[in-house]
Formats: structure tokens, sequence, C-alpha cells
């Protein structure tokens, strides 16, 4: 029996990014365990996320999947974690940070009657009495090492700061697991959701973002401008709370302490001032670049590359240097 | 109709926390503690609930040392009708202030238990999920709309999720959590605060409350970020470019 078990939201034809990140924190703590991760799918494309599953280095990838698991609740999902890891128990399980996670997995812990860790960083040691784990606290200003003195621990994990597994041959063994009936609980009805569509990349996906302040001036002003400049380069689009307080951009697309949190190899920040609550969602980003008319903006602070100028001026020139040299 | 508002006292929003001494604890000598601005979205968002529906009854309800009075009466001077305050003098983790949490909703048996997604201080956001799993009752997170129906037996609310936005019906009781566009919380007023004084704050004792566990998790260490070296300020977008180019960017 592994130590550790990746759980995986399976919903979609693939696996995410933060997916293939989660099995980096289980092959993380694998390592400081000196165990092995287990991988369960939850969710209504289970099975047909398997065979990929089974190539990200875990012994096995088990698949849970029934009809009271076809659209998201938090109920539904933690009473099938805490069913499997009844008949399965592991040391420590861990799912990516997502809206998901951030609301059953607190649910699943209390179920356990078992201590989480929220959004982890690193993985410091995993012994069969203690686990110790690295997060942020204080809207990320400070790091904080947290002891789990429990033989079971629950932890979310923040998947830019976990390698993304390259799915390669097959090597897990998969096993179905039947899923027992009636769990879902009666109390919660999904109505509906609202989600742009786009041809961008996904904001937690993306090698490249393109983010926007209130200095754009809006959806008639700016904003089409720095939409250009995410098209030559291949961007997903981000935003700051005050856009999307605004009405400027959807929530999905608020990077920032109340929203995603990125690590993107080059975030390009225009007519953004670089809140604290912003900076905590982008600042371990591998190339931060500034655009912006104010040289005092604390976004320069945590920019490796900054231009102070009009964005109305700079950002068209940049695209159309951009697509001038094809790229 | 009894609404409960779980709420949390934590340092001021933007102050500057430091590390004391080796790192082992936080220098919290000279910081100004207020209620935890998404606990005060759901202090709100009850208070509008309140003065929309009439005959609600607002409670809230905290777990901590007696410092956290301060906050309820902050929460009364909003406008919230009586307090409770859970005696707690250490650093309970999040799983026994939801155990004392669950205990109080037993007693007071509310309709529907309104709390903030996350506490700026931790940022665990654990306690209001657990709460609802202790209780066995359905859940909404992430909070930007609440709408309860005529009879008060169920609640719709919009969730600002990873995709968009999702709506979803709870049957009542059950756990939602504010989140930052839900509402704009109102300032107390001087009258507001004058009969704060006057409200009640019961304080029960763990030992009243039935057993917590033992404290599983603890914060054993701070540290500050890795200092980044500074970065270069290029002088036009041509500079910039060249920047990319040299970086590997493009």
């Amino acid at each position: 029996m592994a130590d550790t078990l990746i759980i995986i939201q399976a919903m979609g034809n693939e696996l995410s990014k933060s997916n293939l990140a989660a099995a980096g924190f289980g092959r993380e703590a694998a390592a400081a365990s000196g165990g092995a991760f287990d991988i369960l799918l939850l969710g209504p494309s289970a099975s047909g996320l398997s065979a990929a599953a089974a190539g990200l280095g875990g012994g096995t990838v088990f698949t849970m999947s029934s009809t009271e698991l076809e659209v998201y609740t938090a109920e539904a999902f933690a009473a099938a974690a805490a069913a499997f890891l009844a008949d399965h128990p592991y040391r420590l399980v861990a799912a990516a940070t997502s809206s998901a996670t951030k609301e059953y997995f607190p649910r699943l812990a209390a179920l356990l009657d078992v201590p989480m860790a929220s959004d982890v960083l690193k993985v410091e040691s995993v012994d069969p009495q203690k686990v110790i784990l690295t997060r942020a606290v204080f809207v990320g200003n400070l790091l904080a090492t947290v002891e789990l003195e429990a033989p079971q621990a629950l932890a979310t994990c923040r998947s830019s700061e976990f390698e993304p597994q390259t799915p390669g041959g097959e090597t897990s063994t998969v096993e179905p697991v039947e899923m027992p009936a009636g769990l879902a609980s009666s109390g919660k009805t999904f109505v509906g959701i609202e989600a742009a569509s786009s041809d961008r990349p996904d904001l937690k996906e993306a090698d490249i973002i393109v983010s926007v302040g209130r200095g754009t001036r809006g959806p008639d002003e700016g904003i089409p401008l720095c939409e250009r400049l995410a098209d030559v380069l291949g961007a997903a689009l981000g935003a700051t709370r005050a856009v999307v307080d605004a009405g400027w951009l959807a929530n999905e697309f608020q990077i920032g302490q109340t929203g995603k949190i990125v690590a993107p190899e080059v975030y390009v920040a225009i007519g953004l001032s670089g809140s604290i609550q912003h900076l905590a969602g982008m600042r371990t980003s591998k190339t931060i670049v500034a655009i912006n008319k104010d040289p005092e903006a604390p976004i320069f602070e945590v920019a490796d590359l900054g231009l102070v100028a009009d964005l109305f001026d700079a950002v068209p020139e940049l695209t159309a240097a951009l697509e001038s040299r094809g790229g | 109709m009894k609404l409960l508002v779980t709420l949390k006292r934590t340092p001021q929003r933007d102050a500057r926390i430091r590390i004391s001494g080796e790192g082992a604890a936080l220098d919290l000598d000279n910081v100004q503690f207020e209620v935890n601005p998404f606990d005060e979205l759901a202090v709100e968002e009850a208070l509008r609930i309140k003065e929309a529906r009439g005959e609600v009854e607002v409670v809230v309800v905290s777990v901590g040392a007696e410092e956290c009075e301060q906050q309820l009466v902050s929460a009364m001077a909003m406008g919230a009708d009586r307090a409770v305050r859970v005696h707690h003098e250490g650093q309970p983790d999040s799983l026994q202030v939801a155990k004392a949490l669950a205990a109080v909703v037993e007693r007071e048996e509310p309709d529907l238990v309104l709390s903030g997604k996350l506490a700026v201080d931790d940022e665990c956001g654990q306690v209001p999920a657990m709460l609802a799993g202790l209780l066995g009752w359905p859940q909404a997170s992430q909070a930007s709309d609440i709408e309860l129906s005529e009879d008060a037996s169920e609640a719709t609310v919009v969730c600002e999720v990873d995709a968009g936005l999702e709506t979803v019906s709870l049957a009542l009781p059950a756990v939602i959590m504010a989140d930052l566009r839900l509402n704009e919380p109102r300032y107390a007023s001087l009258p507001g605060i004058m009969k704060a004084k006057k409200k009640p704050i019961a304080t029960l004792g763990i030992e009243e409350l039935g057993a917590l566990g033992s404290t599983r998790s603890r914060v054993t260490g701070f540290r500050a970020l890795e200092d980044k070296p500074p970065g270069i300020k290029v002088g036009s977008v041509e500079e910039l470019v060249q920047a990319f180019e040299e970086k590997k960017l493009i």
C-alpha cells in the first residue's frame, strides 16, 4: 500500500497542467516518505483519463465514477473520497488547489477527522506520525512551516510550485472502484454555470500571461490593445481584482490572493500598479515584465523588465514589433 | 429566522507583519486587529437579509480569547443582535475551531451559517467547509450573490469558481462562504456603536461543548520570502523586444 494518494477530479478529456503538477507533488511526497504514490481519478471521465494517468509514475490508478459524480458538488466528491479512503487508507491525501478542492477537501478532512494543510508550496518531510510542509500566509508575504501531527493528513498543493509530470510509458495498474450508492448528499442542486469560452490558453495552463489593470481604462479603451498583444504572444489573459470589480472582465480572469495563483514563464503586467493582493497571485512567475506610466508603481519592485511608458503607445508598438518579427 | 455568522479576529489588513527573533513567532506588538474582512462581508449579508425580511435574528460567534470580544462588538455595532464567544486561549487548529462552532450551531439551531471564505492571516480557508462536513449540511463557497426563497427553505447562490460563475441551490440549513463581490460592508454608525455596548455576549467554555480533540496542525516557524534580484528598466519598446530576445522569451 503506497503512502500518498493524489486525487484528480476527472471532468474533461485531458489531464490538465494542474493535474500533472499534482502528480509532481505525489512524487515529492513519495520521495520524502520513502514510499510511493497512487492516483484516484474521481468523476465522469475517470476511465477515459486512466491511460494517461497510468503514465505519471504512480503505483496504481484507481477510477471511480457514477451518476452521482456527473456534476461536481463538494458534498458528493467529499463523500465519494471518504468512502474510498475508508477501504484504502493512505498516510497523505492530496490534490491540486482549485476552487473545487478549496471547498471539498476541508469537508473531506472533517468527515475523516484529520488535519489539513492548504495550498502547500513544498513538502519538507513525511513520516508515519508527522508531515511537515511549507505554505504562504499573510497575503503571501511570509512563509510558514506547518506540522500536521496525525497518522493521516490532507493537503492541497499549489500546482505552480510542483513539476508537472510528463505522461510516459504506462507503468501503473488501473483499478476501477465501485462507488457506494446513495452517497451524494441531497441538499445541493447544481443549477448552471456561466463560463467564458475562448481560444486563448487557460490561465493555469499558459506559459505566457498578459495581465491588465485599471490603467487600461476598460473594454472600450486599453483592454482590446492588450488582447491583441496576447494574441500575438499566444498568451492567456489575466486581470486584477479592480478590473473584475469594474465589470470589464469576468471573475475567472482574476489573478491574486482571492483569484488564481499563477507562475508562468512570462507575466506581462500592463497598466496595473501591483497591489499586495495581486502580487500574491503572480510574484513567482519566472520573468515579470511591467508596462506602466507611473515609475513608482509597486509592480516595478518585482518586475524583471520594466518599461515606464504610456500603455496606449507602448502596447500597440510592442504588438507591431513582435508581429513584424513573425513572433 | 436565525442567521449565525462566524467571525475571526485578524491583524488589520495590509499591516506589515514582522517575524520575531529566529522566526518562531510573529511580532504583533504594534498591530491593530479587526474583524476578518471576509467575515465582515458575511455579517453585512446577514444584516441585509434581516433588513429585507424582518423577524430575523443575527447572532455572531467567534472562537478565541477575551480580546476577540472587541470584534464581536464591532459586528454588533454594524447591527448584529447578540454574540457568542467560545473561550479558547491557545492556537486551536481549523478542525478544532470547526468542532467548537458545530457545538454552537447545535445549541443555536440557525437556519443559515454565514462565514468569510478565508481569514486574511493564515489564509487556510478550511473552517466553514469543515463545519459543513461536521454538520452534514450542504455548502456553497466563494459566494458573490445569495437569494433566499420566500419561505426561507432554500438559498440560490452564485459562486465564483475557476471556470466562471456557478449557480447552485441549497436546502437550508446550510453553510455559505462569502467572497469579495458579495456586498460592500457598512461602517458602524454612532448609534449602532452605542447600542452595541448593551447587546449581550455569552461566553461558553470548551468543556461545555464537548471534545475538540487535540491540536494536530500547528505552525512551527515563519520566514520571509527570498529577495529577488532587482530587475532592469528599459527605455523603449525596442529595448524591451531586445531584452525579450536576449532572455529567449520569444
